[in-house]
């Protein structure tokens, strides 16, 4: 049987960005919402709802990078010397809010407030340039044979600036219906209210995004409103709006806790989906196809022995690690 | 490229991946560590070892997470500043590095959790077996990336596609290649007596300050036993490593030994200064014979020069000579210590022995020291490539201008310095406090809760009886 291996491999990869975008997406959430509270006790409980996880949903990030790298080097190559600097300054911000999982707890009371300062500004930075780095994809990178012909600058544009506070925004969403999700009593409802405002910036950056997306890519215009893809695109706002009323009900709703969340789950899925859509059948927007841009079967055939049993059995191990920290998160614990 | 840009970002490079290696050769000691700890506790029901345990878990955690961001700065800094080498090189190293996620970092990451937070969740046993699954994680993780970097030394198993691609042909070899298990036992003996002499000199250091300290002597003891073994497994592992490096990339082993002509016998040069700009090595002590000897085990065989060698394909030889005998001095120390503790304790003077605990304590940081050393040699030996023979340095480079590099290099070193540094502060800070007081009962009393530690067992700490609770 003669499979399509770079479809195969290009579905994956997609998957295992999503999986990142989604569980990085609370963990860094929960850091762009620190300043929405002063009390000490309610940050270290936010920190120590993703505490026993985070490590696990950043590692989503390396198979997105390394994937890449293994699959389909030829993007890999072009797309991170074009994203130079958005990727270099997640990678910072990254670091910064990595860090502060031990260090706040290491540092002294009144030296606390640097590391939840880092907390903050490093996941608020790493969502900004994951957001630009989208952005400036879509827009189309310069390319010349095998690689990137830009200047180190060419990631600047409104377009990218404005898919990057939109991430910011989604990431403030899942973080804050995740923690209505994993807290109670008082923090649980200064988490809905924070997560009202989270719920309208970001429906508004869907709505700029989407209207700005064809004058950005008329092809993707085209593209949306022929057939087959009309029968996607005409769902998509619909499922937006349906959703968005979903979430705005379950973030009021006292009795409800995780409905809020998978809702907002479902809405990056949605909204993943239509992106997916229009960038297909590319890996780097508008220059070259995941045919184009695969390692040779050899090498994707190899990988995929593999990815076939360990991607279930990861999941099925990262399933149990959620299991074990399930339920409400409460003061009083982890090992700190 | 111009050739300010590749400096640029090979000095990046060898930062960032400098910087970063010390963490994983700190903390696949350090798991293993832990889980012999846990096991012993588990075994005894001794709680100085949970005691143990859990004041190197923080450490491991602090470690741990430096590892980890460090990490996923190189993950992503293989296409960023070498665009070139990762697209010819990705059909072959990339699903190597891809196996290191899938089996090695997932694993890892996915039971961190469970083993600095869940033992009050899973219970005794299944938190043994998360210990064990991030020790065995972090391993793995040596074992492929291991591979890729002896890949880049010695390439084979592969061809050459018309975009100038190596293509993968036998992933046996590819994955064992011909320096790859000399260097991957090299690099895990070196992390193991990298984390015990950071171990022995936790322990030395308590002992300098109460030498009935438990917990310290513990550590004293299962460190030096460590280093009595590893170290002289670890020099035959070396040798077998550059008899194999002088087989596949004999113009590094020139380098090492500072021998610009080739010569038959050859003498060991001890010290010296390698010139590259007069092809000699100046103000240089020899031993006759004994180059030939080490390498060819033969009284008078025949030992490669540089010059026989196109001079542009020459590395460094003034780092290279220095680093490795940075990294072999430090060696012979290693073995120093290890014989002294034998005496130490044929003397049953182990604890008391003011001397080689002092002497272990300035050597607490050695072991990073000759892993660096190593490092540096067997990757500036490489150069001028970055696939040996293969692929110059210089053609491997992204098409990224200089000033976006300079930018990037200078926020790495501030940054590096500044959040890691406070790190090691914070780990440092928690090995200065004592293994014995506070946490825990005493000796002898049954533990009751897995983790749970009671309140009434601070109050006596010091007297070591039976609270009776």
């Amino acid at each position: 049987m003669v499979l399509d291996y770079p479809l195969i491999w290009g579905f994956l990869i997609a998957v295992a960005i999503f999986i990142y975008v989604v569980l990085d997406g609370f963990d860094l959430g929960i850091g762009i919402l620190y300043p929405t509270t002063k009390d000490d006790e309610e940050r270290t409980l936010m920190m120590n709802t993703v505490a026993p996880v985070w490590d696990g949903n950043e590692t989503w990030l390396i198979l997105g990078g390394g994937g890449l790298f293994a699959v389909f080097p030829l993007a890999y190559s072009v797309i991170m010397p074009a994203l130079y600097m958005p990727i270099i300054m997640m990678l910072i911000g990254l670091i910064f809010r990595g860090v502060a999982f031990e260090y706040r707890f290491k540092a002294s009371a009144e030296r606390r407030y640097i590391w939840d300062f880092s907390f903050f500004a490093g996941s608020v930075l790493a969502a900004l340039s994951q957001g630009i780095a989208l952005g400036a994809l879509i827009e189309g990178i310069t390319v010349e044979d095998r690689a990137y012909a830009g200047g180190w600058f060419d990631w600047l544009s409104p377009f990218s600036i404005a898919t990057g506070l939109a991430l910011i925004s989604g990431y403030a969403l899942l973080g804050s219906t995740w923690l209505i999700m994993k807290l109670e009593g008082k923090p649980q409802q200064h988490f809905r209210r924070v997560a009202r405002p989270c719920a309208l910036i970001l429906l508004g950056f869907i709505v700029l995004v989407s209207v700005w997306m064809p004058f950005i890519d008329p092809d993707a215009m085209k593209l949306y409103f022929t057939a087959p893809f009309i029968y996607y695109t005409v769902p998509v706002p619909v499922l937006v709006a349906a959703l968005a009323f979903v979430i705005w009900q379950g973030i009021n709703n006292p009795i409800s806790h995780a409905r809020a969340f998978v809702s907002t789950l479902l809405l990056f899925l949605v909204t993943y989906i239509g992106l997916g859509i229009s960038i297909y059948p590319d890996v780097v927007p508008h220059r070259f196809s995941i045919w184009e841009a695969a390692a040779p079967d050899s090498s994707l055939k190899f990988l995929l022995v593999g990815a076939v049993v360990l991607i279930p059995l990861i999941l099925a191990y990262t399933a149990y690690s959620y299991w074990v920290f399930r339920g409400k998160v409460r003061s009083g614990e982890g090992y700190h | 490229m111009d050739s300010l840009a590749v400096d640029l970002a090979r000095f990046q490079f060898a930062f960032t991946v400098s910087f970063h290696i010390i963490f994983p050769a700190f903390s696949i000691g350090l798991a293993s560590y832990l889980a012999v700890l846990e096991g012993m506790w588990l075994w005894t029901g001794k709680d100085v070892y949970i005691r143990l345990f859990k004041f190197w878990l923080k450490i491991f955690a602090v470690a741990f997470g430096m590892g980890v961001v460090s990490g996923i700065v190189l993950t992503y800094q293989f296409g960023t500043n070498w665009s070139v080498f990762s697209d010819k090189t990705g059909p072959v190293l990339g699903p190597v590095i891809g196996y290191e996620v899938l089996t090695a970092f997932f694993l890892e990451a996915g039971f961190l959790g469970i083993m600095l937070f869940g033992l009050n969740r899973v219970g005794k046993h299944l938190h043994f077996m998360a210990t064990l699954i991030v020790a065995f994680g972090t391993a793995l993780s040596a074992f492929w990336i291991l591979s890729v970097n002896s890949w880049m030394q010695t390439p084979v198993g592969f061809s050459m596609n018309e975009a100038g691609q190596f293509i993968p042909e036998d992933w046996w070899e590819i994955i064992f290649n011909p320096s790859f298990p000399y260097r991957l036992v090299h690099m895990l003996l070196a992390a193991y007596l990298t984390t015990a002499f950071v171990i022995g000199a936790v322990g030395a250091y308590h002992l300098l300050k109460d030498y009935a300290n438990r917990g310290a002597q513990i550590m004293f003891s299962m460190a030096l036993w460590l280093i009595l073994f590893v170290t002289p497994i670890q020099m035959f592992a070396g040798d077998l490593h550059g008899l194999n490096t002088l087989e596949h990339q004999p113009a590094k082993i020139a380098a090492m030994e500072g021998h610009f002509e080739n010569q038959a016998p050859a003498p060991l040069i001890l010290f010296g200064w390698p010139d590259m700009e007069k092809g000699e090595t100046l103000y240089k002590i020899e031993v006759p014979y004994l180059s030939s000897i080490i390498l060819t085990h033969t009284l008078d065989g025949e030992v490669p020069g540089l010059k026989s060698f196109p001079r542009e394909d020459w590395p460094n030889a003034t780092i290279v000579f220095i680093s490795f005998r940075v990294m072999v001095g430090i060696g012979f120390l290693m073995l120093l210590v290890a014989l002294w503790s034998v005496y130490e304790r044929y003397r049953d003077n182990l604890y008391d022995a003011k001397g080689l605990q002092r002497a272990v304590l300035i050597m607490g940081p050695s072991g990073f020291v000759a892993v660096l050393a190593g490092w540096i040699t067997t990757e500036v030996g490489r150069q001028p490539f970055t696939v040996y023979g293969l692929l110059r340095t210089a053609d491997s480079v992204s098409p990224v201008d200089a000033p976006a590099v300079a930018t990037s290099l200078a926020v790495f070193i501030i940054v590096y310095f500044a959040v890691f540094g406070v790190g090691v502060f914070y780990i440092l800070r928690a090995m200065g406090q004592s293994p014995d007081v506070g946490e825990g009962p005493e000796e002898g009393i049954p533990t009751r809760t897995a983790g749970i530690t009671p309140v009434q067992a601070l109050q006596n700490q010091s007297g070591g009886e039976n609270d009776g609770s």
